[in-house]
């Protein structure tokens, strides 16, 4: 395995995201943002929320940023760049394996989204504060569930990226992105599908339930969540699920 | 080390649309198979039809054809970007398809389309491509500068390359493929959407990289560009070999070589016949007008000859255009077709 040249690949993206940093800032975080804005403060500040609800929203609001960030760090510049110009020939081309380019892809993009997660608590308990109750009591397993959740988003979008056209994109957000979010158990925990049976047990082919049932459950354990031994199941089965499709699909893109 | 260049056999054949990088189209097409009832069959698209050549390593090599007739396919397969359906490639004596690492480190490659990674600066792209190569930052950001230097872009070095113009393109990928030092160079049409003047540079700067001992691979559908690089070409058509040589070589295996398009102050059938008997001559055509297109395997030395006839048969010899063999009209003796049909 070549590492200088993985190494100057993860580089060339650092450089790429840095160069792009302020509007990569406002795409991840303005609409979540916003949302926690307006449900978590002028909702509950009127009534119409509970108080608890501000803690509940928080490890949702914080899957939503990574996965968002992952998929699209991964899948958008794939789309663009196997496209008709052909960018991402020159690292074809470069003395290593071509998986490993596709292994460096959802490296970059775990890094990212681990970075968007963990950007995204602050600015939310900013906006949320007073009345948020973050409980960590096992800050590994915390660790472990971002990791997962991180490495989710980048295999998530090396999948996407490999099998969706440009002319897709929008379809791509809204039938499977949109979709993934509003039944991934973000805005509200998995048990309050308990009197929608069918869509309950439907959800769970969802990996975004386990992300932020993961999440809830390592940050705000005081809520109903999924048992964390089904999280990481769950996890670490649709992990490597995605990065197997988009590793075959990345060969499939790459050589003719 | 000097690396030479070596296919046995090549065959690929398409079952579904060929990338855009592999070719433009225009591929011969297979038999179609008898349709299975409710099963739709796969088109068969033959890009090579059993491509064997050897490329001496420190040669430049031309491969000629038209569009469609796959180049870019061979290309394709001696840089790991086409796998082949049969067949072998070696790039010195590793086998591309089963040591594509050591292949690419040997490798440069110049695709059809330029493929500059757009999210960048051209110097950046050039010092990213070295740092993919394992060369130090140092070491890159020296070799970058002298080949912004040498492809004249010094001036537009830190600029994005979205808004370069398609020449200058085309130079920083040559540029980026000589980056680090590859014994082997592919240029898939590099001079396509060239000016003269930059066609000129391309072609001093490929043959200077060509003196320091490297193999160097062109495609072109260009015959002046064949003619002017390469010590030797093949010529193909429909995945196949169709002549393979040095270019005199070729131009001299058609049959007379030269032409002698005449224009004559009157149509004269008999003047046609006594030409016909000149020595040398191999065939005359009438052509339309006054015209006659005489093949012949001498040119010059034919001209005086040719207005002894036509003063004692007493017409007007108006004007003689002389050309010499030319690769064009090898591919119109080999094919019937003209290079650029």
């Amino acid at each position: 395995m070549n590492w200088k040249a993985f190494y100057a690949m993860l580089a060339r993206d650092a450089h790429v995201a840095r160069r792009n940093f302020v509007a990569l800032l406002f795409q991840t975080f303005l609409q979540p943002l916003m949302f926690v804005f307006i449900f978590g403060r002028v909702m509950v500040g009127s009534g119409y929320m509970p108080p608890s609800y501000k803690s509940l929203l928080l490890p949702g609001i914080m899957a939503i940023c990574m996965v968002g960030t992952g998929i699209w760090a991964v899948a958008m510049p794939l789309i663009a760049e196997f496209q008709f110009t052909r960018e991402i020939e020159d690292r074809l081309l470069a003395p290593m394996e071509i998986s490993w380019l596709a292994v460096e892809k959802v490296v970059a993009g775990t890094l990212q989204s681990l970075a968007a997660g963990f950007m995204v608590i602050p600015a939310a308990w900013l906006l949320l504060r007073p009345g948020v109750d973050l409980n960590v009591p096992h800050p590994l397993l915390f660790a472990v569930v971002a990791v997962l959740v991180a490495l989710f988003s980048a295999t998530g979008g090396l999948a996407l990226g490999c099998s969706m056209q440009q002319t897709h994109i929008g379809l791509m957000f809204s039938l499977i992105v949109a979709p993934m979010i509003f039944f991934g158990c973000t805005y509200y925990p998995w048990s309050a599908l308990e009197k929608f049976p069918i869509l309950q047990r439907a959800v769970l082919v969802n990996p975004l339930v386990y992300a932020s049932e993961g999440l809830r459950g390592t940050m705000v354990p005081q809520f109903p969540h999924l048992p964390l031994l089904a999280v990481v199941v769950g996890l670490v089965f649709f992990n490597a699920l995605l990065l197997a499709t988009g590793l075959r699909s990345f060969h499939g893109k790459s050589v003719s | 080390m000097l690396t030479g260049i070596r296919t046995r056999d090549l065959r690929k054949v398409y079952t579904s649309a060929p990338p855009v990088a592999a070719g433009t189209g225009g591929f011969s097409f297979g038999a179609p198979k008898p349709k299975a009832k409710g099963k739709q069959p796969k088109p068969e698209i033959v890009a090579l039809d059993g491509i064997s050549l050897d490329i001496a390593p420190g040669e430049i090599f031309c491969l000629l054809g038209p569009n469609g007739a796959g180049k870019s396919t061979t290309v394709g397969v001696l840089t790991t970007r086409v796998r082949p359906t049969s067949g072998q490639a070696f790039i010195g004596e590793y086998d591309v398809w089963q040591s594509q690492v050591t292949v690419k480190r040997l490798i440069g490659v110049v695709a059809q389309r330029p493929n500059l990674d757009f999210s960048l600066t051209a110097r950046e792209i050039l010092t990213f491509h070295g740092a993919y190569f394992g060369l130090s930052s140092h070491e890159s950001a020296k070799r970058a500068e002298a080949l912004l230097e040498r492809f004249k872009l010094t001036d537009r070095a830190d600029q994005m390359v979205r808004g370069f113009s398609g020449g200058m393109m085309q130079r920083l990928s040559i540029a980026r493929a000589m980056m680090h030092d590859p014994q082997v160079l592919f240029l898939d049409e590099p001079s396509a959407g060239l000016d003269p003047q930059t066609r000129l540079l391309l072609w001093e700067i490929v043959r200077e990289y060509n003196h320091g001992g490297k193999t160097i691979l062109l495609t072109t559908h260009n015959m002046e560009e064949a003619d002017a690089l390469c010590k030797r070409l093949a010529i193909i058509d429909h995945g196949r070999v169709i002549a393979l040589g040095t270019p005199l070589e070729l131009k001299a295996s058609v049959p007379g070589g030269y032409l002698l398009r005449l224009r004559l102050g009157v149509h004269s059938p008999d003047l046609l016949q006594r030409l016909q008997g000149l020595a040398g001559v191999r065939e005359v055509r009438a052509t339309d007008g006054n015209g006659a297109d005489l093949y012949a395997d001498r040119g010059g030395p034919l001209v005086a000859e040719v207005a002894n006839l036509a003063a004692a048969a007493g017409v007007e010899l108006c004007d003689v255009h002389i050309s010499e063999p030319s690769l064009e009209n090898l591919f119109l003796h080999h094919t019937g077709r003209s290079l650029r049909e």
